[in-house]
């Protein structure tokens, strides 16, 4: 604000100083020593100008990268937090890499907005208003002029601006599906090529391009006419005003001075709102880069594809009743439970019913794609199933619904092994030590040695996404995770696939003493038949297709 | 040994030749360029365009100055009354030529994208896939597919504006010559300056900040991507805020790295404005003293005074376009790396016709390998496959079957030993043949075949473009898709691919046996369909391709052979137990 005051004040000066030197030189006759304070005058206004310039864009910087920081870190929180709620929807690659692209390089639109757009949008308020003020003192008539012109600029740009919004929305629509479809032809052309196709392919993609241009250029005539008007108003009025002042200088109304000084002020008048105009494509994308955050947060349709993909499955709303903190000795219900997958004819699992009771191993069992991991994520929370119930039943004889306890404080009580555990790059203590900050060294060392990791040095470390250790020991990693988390509830989802006999038969060993030892309500995810081996009970689940496999 | 690899040599060499030294990033640019040499008249037309409406700012400026100061003279009022039209003629005109300098300037660059295009496409024809085998991830095809489609920008915002920018400054800085040559100097001076002093300064800081950026926005990217990838397992673990502290830690170095750029940032503009405040000064100064000296009139003196900004303000738009540079100059070096590959393999000048079939294979002392420099990812022990016999490939990944693969069907040319089409008449070398003659014959269903972003019929129908909606039915149907299709909500119109509905790895290789069906090949290559595929899945998959495929001749490639009855293979070979071994 105070820069684009004194931007306003400099450019007053500099007509001033400049319309007084020429006028001085030529019809004063002064020499270089009569206009000496003049030019000193006039090379310090010259310098500040190009000085507030340069405070401008620090400014500007230092705000956008302000104001980057934050959206980054509220998207991170959000994705982190609130995403796997809709069935880890943010897991896919594509995905994940469309939330990395906009928390790390997608943000940068914003450099341009609070770079170019938001201060032009200040000087845009101030410079007309200081610059019809000052010329007010100087020449009415030539003031009038840009006091009527000037409201023009933004009323014709919000006309045909929003005449040509849903054009232009349609217009990069119609660009990004062009992308799409080159993308499309150039991914496919070794099949194209198997089939011989791929030289047809080559007349396609100039057509459909050329078509494309036929049809942007004439959205384009119209969208470049808000561009037009204008740079139409303020070099029209600045004619005007010339012509004018011209006329009266004839008649003597005003000197020559006055007339300069009008001269030069007058465009002044206009710069900031022209450049206004061509920096508000700058805007729009840095709107477009804040909005899909905001999409995100908000997990709009409109958001992207992330939040709409989101949005095809049920959240969970945060329904936080009274925390019930003591679960011990609990068991778990779990009643006709269905999940119809999002995009599919396909319920699974569809109406499975079990109870886990503490001290008990239960395994689910059924062949690939009847929604085994599904159910597993309803029970955790991270997704809310189409039908059927959840629910714990405490040793007090209450009953709660697992979407009607804080889901913070239920995943104190469940330990939880995925079928495919990250880990992280740090240490294997570290990595152990995940959900059970506190726990001692050796009591580390204990829960590797229980699932056969006992060669494995808990000091050594691992890195991005797990390399330095084999699937085997990753998934080993994971279940000595769960077994040092003091739960009441124990989930594990295929926690001994790809093990050797030996070490398959020493985690589930550990996991058969949990149970027992710790009275640990065991789910147990499995296909072999050792694992099946150690379950109480073993309940089939099955899903209902309406479609082919 | 060493004979055979004085052999290999000679036919790599071959294509060794035809690779050119990689092109420097001007050099690349400039290739490019040129690439919009049809478009020429209509660049033209923009520059034109657009010099005139450059023009007509500085005109506005400079008739308008020497209006008010002849008009100082109080003359007779007729005296002023060409200039007073001038004004006003300048006045309109400015927005008519900038309109039409905008609308020629776009025709012209979706032209240049539709020349970009085709060429590029036309390249990448030939290469593909086996000289773009880094391209196999989506990612990097996604890039070089924007990096030809933001090269279209290279005339728009970087050539244009210089070409105009340059001829309106240099019949600007000509015309104040003949009046205050001290003036026309100064101005002359801070035009270059800011035109190419300054790029080259601000792209340097731009490019030193990049990089003080980047190792913090790597870290953050790293980050994320593990907090996205554990998430789930971390928020049940209660380690969510742990690890969000970190990243935090992290952005807060990202953003102090960019606020430091700020000053950097700025310098752009101080420059600038100290130019243009420079040729406002000296032009100023120049005037007078030409003044004192009686070179020039009085009212001359108002318009080198007043002209610099005018033209100050035309070049002054050079800064921000010059950024564009080291973008467009990046694009322009990754296209031209990739399009100046050597074609994977060489056509015959003159192709032999092909045989009468039923076909059947013969392999002799077959090898390949993806580029001349790397060791043979493939070598065959000798192979007989009879028409409608079949042949099983087998071997860890790495041993060469999709090699081979890519050998068959003409994608990749070999190294050493040859393959054979045998026909019921004679038998050619397929090097004999043209590519399409082969891969008529010889069909290939990839381990990750294509979907296209349009509607079932259409993906099949590629395969044979004249082929009815029944015929595509029943190709569906031998692929065992009818149910999946009647399924979807608009049956075989229903978009697929990108924009519809999503197929499953079995749906997909099944759509690729329904297009091989269509095209009614005689030979089908089948490679890795069982990839990604769970265990009951893909045996019942590849029961489902070896049923539909009875009678034709039957390449089946996996590393999964115990899914498969072992009574239908002809011939098997195991690329992992190394040469020679061959069973049948």
């Amino acid at each position: 604000m105070a820069l684009g005051l004194t931007t306003a004040l400099l450019a007053v000066a500099q007509a001033w100083l400049l319309a007084t030197a020429v006028s001085s030189a030529f019809l004063g006759g002064a020499d270089f020593t009569a206009l000496r304070l003049t030019l000193l005058a006039l090379a310090v206004v010259l310098g500040a100008r190009a000085g507030v310039a340069w405070a401008q864009e620090s400014v500007a910087r230092r705000c956008s990268a302000a104001v980057k920081s934050s959206l980054r870190m509220q998207l991170l929180r959000h994705v982190a937090t609130q995403l796997p709620d809709v069935g880890g929807s943010l897991q896919s690659d594509r995905a994940s890499g469309e939330v990395v692209a906009l928390a790390t390089r997608g943000l940068d639109s914003l450099d341009a907005y609070f770079g170019r757009y938001l201060p032009q949008a200040v000087l845009a308020m101030i410079v007309p208003l200081v610059v019809i003020a000052t010329m007010a003192t100087a020449d009415l008539v030539a003031t009038l002029t840009v006091v009527l012109t000037v409201p023009l600029i933004p009323f014709f740009m919000a006309l045909i601006g929003s005449a040509t919004v849903r054009r232009r929305k349609r217009r990069w629509e119609a660009l990004a599906r062009l992308s799409g479809h080159f993308l499309d032809v150039v991914s496919g052309l070794p099949t194209l090529r198997v089939f011989g196709r791929s030289e047809a392919q080559l007349g396609r993609l100039e057509r459909v391009t050329d078509d494309y241009r036929q049809e942007s250029m004439a959205t384009l005539r119209v969208a470049f006419l808000s561009a037009f008007a204008l740079e139409l108003a303020a070099t029209l009025s600045v004619a005007l005003v010339a012509v004018g002042v011209g006329l009266r200088l004839v008649d003597g109304q005003i000197d020559l001075r006055t007339g300069l000084f009008v001269l030069i002020l007058a465009p002044e008048a206009y710069l900031p709102l022209r450049q206004l105009g061509a920096g508000f494509h700058a805007s729009e994308e840095g709107m477009e880069a804040a909005s899909r955050v905001f999409g995100i947060l908000e997990g709009t349709p409109d958001g992207g594809p992330v939040s709409s993909r989101a949005t095809g499955n049920h959240e969970v709303e945060p329904t936080h009743s009274p925390v019930t903190s003591d679960l011990s000795g609990a068991e778990m219900r779990i009643e006709g439970l269905t999940v119809r997958q999002p995009g599919r004819a396909l319920d699974a699992p569809f109406e499975a019913s079990l109870v886990i009771r503490p001290g008990e191993i239960v395994a689910i069992a059924g062949p690939s794609g009847v929604g085994k991991s599904t159910l597993i994520d309803v029970l955790l929370g991270l997704r809310r199933a189409d039908a059927g119930s959840v629910s714990i039943a405490t040793t007090d004889g209450r009953t709660v619904a697992i979407e009607d306890i804080d889901r913070v404080e239920w995943h104190r009580h469940v330990a939880w092994v995925p079928q495919h555990p990250y880990c992280f790059p740090g240490t294997v203590a570290e990595n152990v030590r995940l959900g059970a900050p506190d726990a001692s060294d050796t009591a580390v060392r204990a829960v590797l040695a229980a699932v056969d990791l006992a060669e494995l040095d808990p000091s050594s470390s691992i890195g991005e996404a797990g390399s330095g250790l084999s699937s085997g020991q990753r998934r080993r990693v994971g279940v000595a995770r769960a077994l040092l988390r003091n739960g009441d509830f124990l989930i594990l989802d295929e926690p001994t696939a790809g093990l050797d006999a030996a070490s398959e038969e020493t985690v589930l060993a550990s996991v058969r003493s949990a149970a027992r030892d710790r009275h640990l309500a065991v789910l147990l995810v499995a296909h072999r038949p050792a694992a099946l081996a150690i379950a109480d009970r073993v309940v089939t689940i099955a899903a209902r297709s309406e479609e082919p496999a | 040994m060493n004979a055979d690899r004085g052999g290999e040599r000679l036919t790599a060499g071959t294509t060794v030749v035809h690779a050119p030294s990689p092109p420097g990033p001007a050099a690349a640019l400039w290739r490019v360029a040129l690439i919009g040499r049809p478009v020429f008249g209509r660049m033209l037309l923009a520059v034109a365009a657009g010099v005139a409406a450059a023009g007509a700012a500085i005109g506005l400026t400079a008739t308008s100055a020497w209006l008010i100061s002849r008009a100082a003279e109080r003359p007779p009022v007729l005296y002023l009354m060409v200039a007073v039209t001038g004004v006003r003629f300048f006045g309109v005109s400015r927005g008519v030529f900038r309109y039409a300098e905008r609308l020629a300037g776009h025709d012209a660059a979706f032209r240049v994208l539709a020349k970009l295009r085709s060429r590029a496409y036309a390249r990448l024809e030939h290469l593909a896939p086996a000289g773009l085998a880094e391209f196999r991830s989506g990612d990097l095809l996604a890039r070089l597919v924007e990096d030809v489609d933001g090269l279209a920008d290279l005339w728009l915002r970087l050539l244009l504006p210089y070409l105009i920018a340059g001829v309106a400054a240099s019949v600007t800085v000509a015309a104040i010559w003949f009046a205050v040559p001290g003036a026309a100097v100064a101005l002359g001076a801070t035009l270059l300056f800011v035109a190419f002093v300054i790029p080259i300064f601000t792209i340097k800081i731009a490019h030193r900040a990049e990089r003080r950026i980047s190792g913090a926005r790597g870290e953050l990217a790293a980050a994320t991507l593990e907090i996205l990838a554990g998430a789930s397992e971390l928020l049940v673990a209660g380690a969510t805020e742990t690890r969000l502290a970190a990243l935090t830690a992290i952005d807060r170095r990202l953003a102090a790295a960019e606020a430091r750029t700020s000053a950097g940032s700025g310098l752009g503009a101080l420059l600038s404005g100290l130019a243009s405040g420079a040729a406002i000064w000296l032009g100023l100064v120049a005037g007078i003293a030409a003044l004192r000296a009686g070179s020039i009139e009085g009212v001359t003196l108002a318009v080198v005074a007043l002209t610099p900004i005018a033209v100050h303000e035309v070049v002054g738009g050079l800064v921000p376009a010059s950024q564009h540079l080291p973008g467009l100059a990046a694009m322009a070096e990754r296209l031209l790396d990739i399009t100046s590959r050597p074609d994977p393999v060489t056509e015959p000048a003159i192709p032999d016709p092909l045989p009468v079939g039923p076909y059947g294979l013969r392999c002799r002392g077959l090898r390949a390998r993806y580029s001349s420099g790397d060791p043979d990812a493939l070598q065959l022990p000798d192979i007989d496959l009879r028409p409608g016999e079949r042949l099983l490939v087998t071997g860890p990944s790495g041993s060469g079957k999709s090699t081979f693969a890519a050998v068959l069907v003409r994608f990749l040319e070999s190294s050493g030993g040859s393959v054979e089409l045998v026909g019921s008449d004679r038998s050619v070398d397929i090097r004999r043949l043209s590519g399409d003659d082969v891969r008529r014959v010889i069909c290939l269903c990839a381990q990750d075949p294509h979907v296209f972003d349009t509607s079932v019929a259409e993906n099949v129908r590629l395969a044979r473009p004249d082929s009815t909606d029944e015929q595509v039915e029943v190709a569906l149907a031998a692929a065992q898709l009818t149910a999946w299709v009647d399924s979807l909500p608009e049956g075989l119109s229903t978009p697929v691919g990108e924009h519809g509905a999503r197929l499953s790895g079995g749906q997909r290789q099944r759509l690729s046996l329904a297009r091989a069906l269509l095209a009614d090949a005689p030979v089908v290559v089948f490679d890795e369909p069982t990839e990604h595929l769970d265990e009951e899945t893909a045996t019942a998959l590849v029961a489902d391709l070896l049923a539909a495929t009875t009678g034709r001749t039957v390449v089946m490639i996996t590393h999964r052979p115990e899914l498969i009855d072992s009574a239908t293979w002809a011939v098997r070979v195991d690329l992992g137990a190394g040469i020679g071994s061959e069973a049948s």
